[in-house]
């Protein structure tokens, strides 16, 4: 078995609501993260896949602890990164990195190429003005950027550019840990390719685990090992994404796969559509979050929540049913 | 058979900013029969949307400006029109949806307000009959409890829920032509799923013709007839649906199926992409467009535009080097993790 590098226990993030009432204590939460356990193995990517609203991209913060969770542990190398002293998490914070979403909002347009790269070494006092140039410069180099770039502003780039400049930067440090928020939801497929292919490129060159979160089932399927089905806060189904995909038991999983669009205008595909949308996180429902929309819910999914059930070794899931 | 119901004639339309004149359409030409669907796909910036607002006059005049050619609806020239008469069919009989349901409702009205608002427009009805029209309106659209929703605001809807209320509000008035811009892009793909089978049965229940503005193949297997895949403000190729998939022409048609990820493929092979980015519009371009990312370009590409032209019975394509007499070989994928600009 390949060695474990995070791992994440009964992690929980539920964010006040403030009570509408003056000077009252806010009594509810947003449960926008309610239990959640998974493990990343090195050199892996876990995909994390679900509908906006799910939970993924706060977990996605939790793992690097831009927010602080309600409950829970995020062990990283064997050492918690929950209540750990601020210094000391600062130089763990080095080897956990992440790509955000939007590559127009995620560059601050008054510094330079070079300026965004260097950031992550000025911050951390590593090296001098010379070997952060030439750091700057490899960078661009390994995502496939002229390097003449470094003088350049965000606005000049386009956005698979832009895409390019964030990847450099988060690999500014040498991580080993890459958290990709939906890195190309926002590229056209033709750019979206190139972006893909420099990220498994990278990976391979420098040993790189992702957690690669996304919406689109396509390019989950293309990039990831494993991935983690999340529905309103919970994973509900976790494995290999091609046991998953022969062998879906999560009644969301199955529909989420149907949903996927057809390959060609032959295909001809069994859709499962769901009744109704996501309910809101701050009431979720009682016993199995998904039991309102579920076609084969059963009495007990409305009063008890589901256990996760392994399946097969690669291949759990949390459902009544699957049993 | 007759004439069609809206034709695109060589559509120019240019943006004028300060000295720089950005040409975003091209010489667009397409035709639309009744109760059929087409495609329009394209990476962004390549005059998918403007061609579609161009239609309605909804782009903003100026910078914009419909430099040539002319629009016909059932025989008329909306170019021609004045504006009263362009409102009289805008939200009528063409209407349209956007592409961020969240922007595109007005936050201080209920949803009611804003239906009703679109049938007073162009109907002589009472407000009361106007209501009635509404909430059965929401109720085709699959919102349920229509009678109370019609009194809420867009902010207490789902993005999914939005998109139907504006697709309620685009079919008010009965339209023969829906515009659809994107409509599902903004959404998950179990309520994209929900949304074009909504459109699909509507369709056939009401019988008009869809223009699908899209940049997702995947979109246009699942709902069009035919299929315009447009490059640098021109069409490329135009063919059925089914003739496009399995015989595409252009290069270009074929680098964009190529960066599809199809099932049982893995990250041990690289994707295929198009290498470099799609050419600046504010400048003159010579030549074939494509010409800079073209695997096959020769020296007449960089010399003559092509035009496009019926090879096959419907299957239109702008190649020099893809005519009824001379045809290309289509070479392997192209693998490519760089940046060629």
């Amino acid at each position: 078995m390949m060695e474990t590098l995070l791992e994440v226990n009964g992690l929980k993030k539920h964010f006040p609501v403030s009570n509408p009432i003056p000077f009252k204590k806010s009594t509810q939460s947003v449960k926008a993260v309610d239990g959640v356990n998974f493990d990343v193995y090195q050199g892996e990517t876990l995909g994390i896949v679900g509908e906006s609203g799910c939970g993924k991209s706060t977990m996605a913060r939790l793992v690097n602890q831009l927010i602080k969770p309600t409950d829970g542990s995020v062990i990283f190398k064997k050492q918690n990164l929950i209540d750990m002293p601020a210094e000391k998490l600062r130089q763990m914070r080095q080897k956990i990195q992440m790509v955000f979403q939007d590559p127009y909002a995620s560059l601050d347009p008054r510094l330079k190429v070079g300026e965004l790269i260097a950031e992550p070494l000025v911050i951390h006092q590593i090296g001098d003005r010379t070997s952060q140039k030439q750091r700057v410069e490899e960078l661009l180099e390994i995502v496939g950027l002229n390097k003449r770039y470094a003088d350049r502003y965000p606005h000049e780039f386009s956005g698979g550019q832009r895409q390019r400049i964030n990847i450099a930067r988060a690999l500014t440090l040498n991580p080993e840990l890459v958290i990709c928020d939906e890195p190309v939801s926002a590229l056209d497929v033709s750019v979206q390719a190139q972006v893909i292919n420099l990220l498994n490129k990278l990976q391979q060159d420098f040993k790189l685990t992702y957690i690669f979160i996304s919406h689109d089932l396509n390019v989950v399927r293309y990039m990831c090992d494993r991935i983690a089905v999340m529905y309103l806060g919970r994973i509900v189904e976790i494995g290999t994404f091609e046991e998953i995909y022969a062998n879906p038991q999560h009644p969301y999983t199955k529909a989420l796969f149907s949903a996927i669009p057809k390959e060609s205008p032959f295909e001809e595909k069994e859709r499962i559509i769901l009744k109704g949308t996501v309910p809101s996180p701050l009431n979720p429902p009682s016993g199995c979050h998904f039991h309102e929309r579920c076609p084969v819910a059963i009495d007990i999914c409305k009063t008890k929540e589901p256990k996760m059930i392994t399946k097969e070794k690669i291949h759990q899931t949390s459902c009544h049913l699957a049993d | 058979m007759s004439d069609p119901l809206l034709k695109v004639d060589n559509l120019h339309v240019e943006f004028k900013t300060g000295s720089i004149i950005t040409r975003a359409v091209n010489g667009v030409t397409f035709e639309l029969n009744e109760q059929e669907n087409i495609g329009i796909v394209g990476e962004s910036g390549s005059g998918k949307s403007v061609t579609a607002t161009s239609i309605l006059q909804l782009i903003p005049s100026p910078p914009a400006k419909v430099a040539n050619g002319a629009i016909y609806f059932k025989g008329k020239n909306l170019l021609k029109l004045s504006s009263k008469e362009m409102r009289k069919i805008r939200g009528n009989e063409i209407s349209m949806i956007f592409q961020d349901p969240s922007t595109s409702l007005n936050p201080v009205f209920t949803v009611g307000n804003q239906l009703i608002e679109t049938i007073r427009a162009h109907k002589k009805v009472s407000k009361k009959q106007a209501k009635q029209k509404a909430i059965s309106l929401l109720d085709l659209v699959g919102i349920p409890a229509p009678d109370k929703r019609i009194d809420m605001y867009p902010h207490e809807f789902s993005g999914g829920m939005r998109q139907r209320v504006m697709i309620a509000i685009a079919l008010a008035c009965d339209p023969e032509v829906l515009i659809a811009d994107e409509p599902t892009t903004a959404l998950d793909v179990t309520v994209q799923a929900q949304i074009l089978n909504l459109m699909k049965e509507l369709q056939e229940r009401l019988g008009m013709s869809i223009i699908m503005i899209t940049h997702d193949l995947g979109v246009v297997w699942e709902t069009c007839d035919k299929l315009l895949v447009m490059y640098a403000g021109r069409v490329v190729e135009s063919a059925s649906v089914k003739d496009l998939y399995q015989q595409p022409l252009h290069p270009y048609t074929w680098g964009l199926l190529d960066s599809q990820i199809s099932e049982g493929q893995n990250s041990a092979e690289p994707l295929a992409s198009i290498p470099g980015s799609p050419p600046d519009l504010s400048y003159e371009i010579k030549g074939c467009p494509f010409v800079e990312r073209c695997p096959y370009a020769q020296d007449i590409c960089y010399q003559e535009t092509p035009q496009l032209n019926e090879t096959i019975q419907g299957h239109a394509v702008a190649c020099h080097f893809q005519t009824s007499e001379h045809q290309l070989e289509r070479k392997e994928r192209e693998y490519s993790d760089g940046d060629a600009t």
